[in-house]
């Protein structure tokens, strides 16, 4: 990044040269502190939760970081191919070490991880806590659908690969989901989110998602589970409180959702009894 | 350093010509042999047959997903290519080129050793690798199909009721027996290098690439027993009815994750060491340089080894069960010690004198594609960041801007050593044809995959009917990977082409290390002479006297920028 430029002056050119240096690296993070939210994107999106959000910005961070260093090393690399082309058959100085540069760039990376890695623990905290909530969702992932259901108001949803079931939570509220799987591992992502977490079966996994804008966003099994991996879509549905309210009793129909759920408690569970009795066959 | 030439002191007493091995020739030659060259030959050309069979295989994955609906495959065949381009590319290819190929033809010379420490097993390592290999692939020509649960067989998909078949019993059959091929490679190699170095060859004169060989070899044999055992575990609970992974029958399926990684992480530096030493072999040799901090770059590489080791879980951050901070430090750390080797290629660069040959520029092109796959791993130690990529191409495009470094580094081993291996150079212009195609066409390959991962395609999906906006970035993706085919077909017209044509002599790059002190290819037991061996470069300094490493410490007062 900067010419190696054999001064006679020797220390106090150094000592110029880094000045220079701190200024060149410090102007543009000055103008990112600055210039606030104008920090690029760097190909993520805010999204539309609390925690997505918090990752948005961390994924920021890092971003900046990486295209500091990233633009550093490739800098090097290229002076290094443009200025050192073999011109001459002469053979170059076979220098070997230098304790101080060496040192300089074992010190100054573990600087930078430790900071990445405290950032990453604060971001970490507050998306894995599991803050009091009011709404609860069960979601429960199988080949190759997804069943959401809402304990205690008797609402079921369920959808397969040929109809895209829909969770529908409140705004502004902090929903707690119990993820499980019926079968084998799925991914519950969720782009808007910024959020993934395995369905693994014989796991409760929970988490708590709180959304902080109404909308329609896609969702879909990232981890590979069969065929149809790629056709398990869902729909998560941010209403406000009052619609959510109404869309709970519109759709707290006991009898239909036990039916709902019987038929799924077959589609489902076709899978599991078949493995118990192979397995005793096996025995 | 003295003016005078040191004299090469004599390795053998016999006379060269009585050194001519009078063994079988051709077929028999080829099944019978034990001598660590014709072994490494061997597996040279079953690695490269891999690489291009796990390459078709990614050429119709890249062409079904080049539009949103496509059909050219149908769903299960998709999951079978899928499935077999990881297996092939990383227990049949990458591994056994690495470690089976390269490393065993040149480690013994490089240390001045007449053949493996156990020559026998290293022919029958040979022999599983390939069996093995066969194995895995005859899973193609079984009803049902080859497997289909993705290069990790994440239980319970690969449960005997999830995946039935033959095809996923001929995976795990074939697999176990490659990795005893890796594991008697492994045990070779350490008791090789550690036994058999030549008068003078201290450990901290060993050249970086038999260094990281060591390192590779010890994680091999402290890794791949787990994946031996699990894949046994796996076996049986599919045909003997134990129920290690099975919900209904008590067990604990995030388990095999656990085993799987535990040799997995530990594999992916398997794979990724021993090309770091091929590019800490070209580079230096190109640049007319000594390795820039050579005791850095040892313990960076040890560094490696042990970190990795302890970061299995940070592929299951997602699952919800594992310790996040404790895995995330430790994958962010091993970014350091990958840093030191990045700045340490870049000093033995540094007012060298580079000679652009092809292995330098697939070198230099190790380093660009390394440093994308580099920085893009730091953002997935950070759970967070993981959660938001997980399962998504970002970490497609993550591995394979590593992996695809990897395979630079490959072919500049090949054109570095393959004079020597062969006693012929390669044409430097379909090289050079081959570098550009394969570097850029790297690039458009696995550039598209970030932004697609950001957008949140899914990995191991064939179809994205309800995004067709991903359709161009899947395109420019797919024509990378075109790209990346016509380099393989340069490299295959090189060969024909350049069959026997230009003579390499003993040492056309100017070499550092011993195995450019013997003939191309070398003698049945490597060495009719050996020189003095008091640096990493006893080719070197034999050839150039006064042109020894500058002393410990005695550095530039005015260094690099």
């Amino acid at each position: 990044m900067e010419l190696p430029a054999l001064s006679p002056q020797g220390v106090s050119a150094r000592t110029r040269r880094w000045r220079r240096v701190r200024r060149i690296v410090a102007l543009p993070i000055a103008a990112l502190a600055l210039a606030g939210c104008t920090v690029p994107t760097f190909g993520a999106a805010p999204g539309a939760t609390t925690s997505s959000r918090s990752v948005y910005h961390l994924w920021q961070g890092f971003s900046i970081g990486a295209a500091i260093i990233g633009t550093l090393v490739v800098v090097l690399i290229l002076w290094a191919v443009i200025f050192y082309r073999r011109k001459s058959d002469r053979i170059p100085k076979q220098s070997q070490y230098h304790i101080p540069l060496e040192l300089t760039y074992t010190i100054v990376p573990i600087l930078i991880v430790l900071g990445l890695f405290a950032a990453t623990i604060v971001v970490e905290n507050k998306e894995v806590a599991n803050p009091k909530t009011n709404v609860t969702i069960n979601v429960n992932a199988f080949q190759w659908g997804w069943k959401f259901t809402y304990p205690g108001e008797n609402v079921v949803v369920v959808g397969q690969t040929t109809q895209d079931p829909e969770i529908v939570m409140p705004v502004n509220e902090n929903v707690h989901i119990n993820l499980t799987s019926s079968d084998v591992v799925h991914g519950f992502y969720v782009h808007a989110f910024n959020f993934s977490r395995y369905a693994l079966p014989g796991v409760l996994n929970q988490f708590t998602l709180r959304a902080v804008s109404t909308g329609t966003y896609d969702g879909q099994c990232t981890q590979l589970c069969g065929l149809y991996h790629s056709l398990m879509f869902f729909r998560v549905k941010v209403v406000s409180q009052s619609e959510y309210t109404t869309w709970l009793a519109s759709n707290a129909n006991a009898s239909a959702a036990q039916a709902a759920q019987k038929a799924t408690n077959q589609q489902t569970s076709s899978v599991v009894p078949t493995k118990t009795s192979k397995s005793e066959e096996n025995n | 350093m003295t003016d005078v030439l040191d004299p090469p002191v004599a390795a053998e007493v016999h006379d060269p010509a009585h050194e001519e091995h009078h063994g079988p020739t051709g077929f028999l030659k080829w099944i019978t042999t034990t001598d660590h060259k014709v072994i490494g030959m061997s597996y040279t050309v079953t690695a490269v047959i891999m690489m291009v069979i796990g390459g078709a295989f990614a050429e119709i994955i890249r062409v079904q997903l080049s539009a949103p609906n496509n059909s050219l495959v149908s769903f299960a065949q998709y999951n079978e290519l899928f499935t077999m381009h990881g297996s092939v590319m990383i227990y049949l290819f990458a591994g056994p080129f690495a470690f089976g190929a390269l490393a065993n033809i040149i480690v013994p010379i490089q240390i001045g050793a007449p053949d493996m420490a156990f020559p026998r097993l290293n022919a029958l390592s040979y022999w599983l690798y390939l069996t093995g290999s066969i194995t895995v692939l005859s899973g193609f020509f079984v009803a049902g199909g080859a497997a289909s649960f993705g290069w990790v067989a994440y239980a319970p998909l690969s449960n005997s009721i999830n995946t039935p078949g033959a095809g996923a019993d001929l995976w795990i059959g074939g697999l176990l027996l490659t990795g005893f091929s890796a594991i008697f490679t492994g045990v070779n190699l350490c008791a090789t290098i550690f036994y058999l170095r030549a008068p003078g060859m201290t450990m901290f004169r060993m050249p970086i690439f038999t260094w990281n060989m060591l390192v590779t070899a010890i994680l091999i044999l402290l890794a791949f027993p787990v994946l031996t055992a699990g894949l046994i575990m796996l076996y049986c609970d599919r045909h003997f009815g134990t129920h290690i992974f099975s919900v209904p029958g008590g067990g604990v399926p995030v388990l095999w994750q656990h085993i799987f990684w535990f040799w997995g992480h530990p594999e992916v530096y398997i794979l990724a060491l021993p090309f770091f030493g091929m590019v800490t072999e070209i580079i230096p040799v190109f640049s007319r340089k000594p390795v820039f901090g050579y005791k850095g770059m040892v313990f960076a590489t040890m560094t490696i080894g042990a970190l990795s080791l302890g970061v299995w879980a940070h592929h299951m951050f997602t699952t919800g069960v594992v310790l996040l901070p404790f895995f995330s430090i430790m994958s962010l750390l091993i970014a350091v010690p990958t840093g030191i080797k990045m700045f340490n290629w870049i000093g033995t660069m540094w007012r060298g004198e580079i000679w652009f040959s092809t292995a330098m520029l697939m070198a230099i092109g190790f380093l660009f594609t390394f440093l994308v796959g580099g920085i893009t791993g730091i953002y997935l130690a950070s759970p967070p960041l993981d959660f938001f990529t997980h399962d998504t191409y970002f970490v497609v495009a993550h591995f394979h801007s590593i992996v695809m470094a990897l395979v630079l580094g490959a072919m500049g081993g090949l054109y570095y050593w393959g004079p020597k291996m062969t006693g012929y150079l390669l044409n430097e212009t379909i090289g050079k044809v081959q570098f550009w195609f394969l570097f850029i066409g790297t690039q458009v390959f696995t550039l598209p995959g970030y932004l697609l991962g950001l957008r949140g395609m899914p990995r191991r999906v064939p179809v994205y009917p309800l995004h067709p906006s991903w359709q161009f970035l899947n395109q420019l993706s797919t024509v990378g990977a075109i790209m990346i085919g016509i380099s393989t077909v340069a490299f295959m017209v090189n060969i024909v082409y350049s069959w026997k044509k230009y003579p390499a002599g003993d040492n056309p790059w100017d070499g550092h290390t011993l195995e450019w002190f013997t003939t191309s290819p070398p003698p049945h037991h490597n060495f009719y002479r050996l020189p003095r061996i008091r640096s990493e470069r006893p080719t070197w300094d034999y050839n150039h006297p006064d042109h020894a490493a500058a002393e410990h410490g005695h550095h530039d007062k005015n260094p690099v920028a």
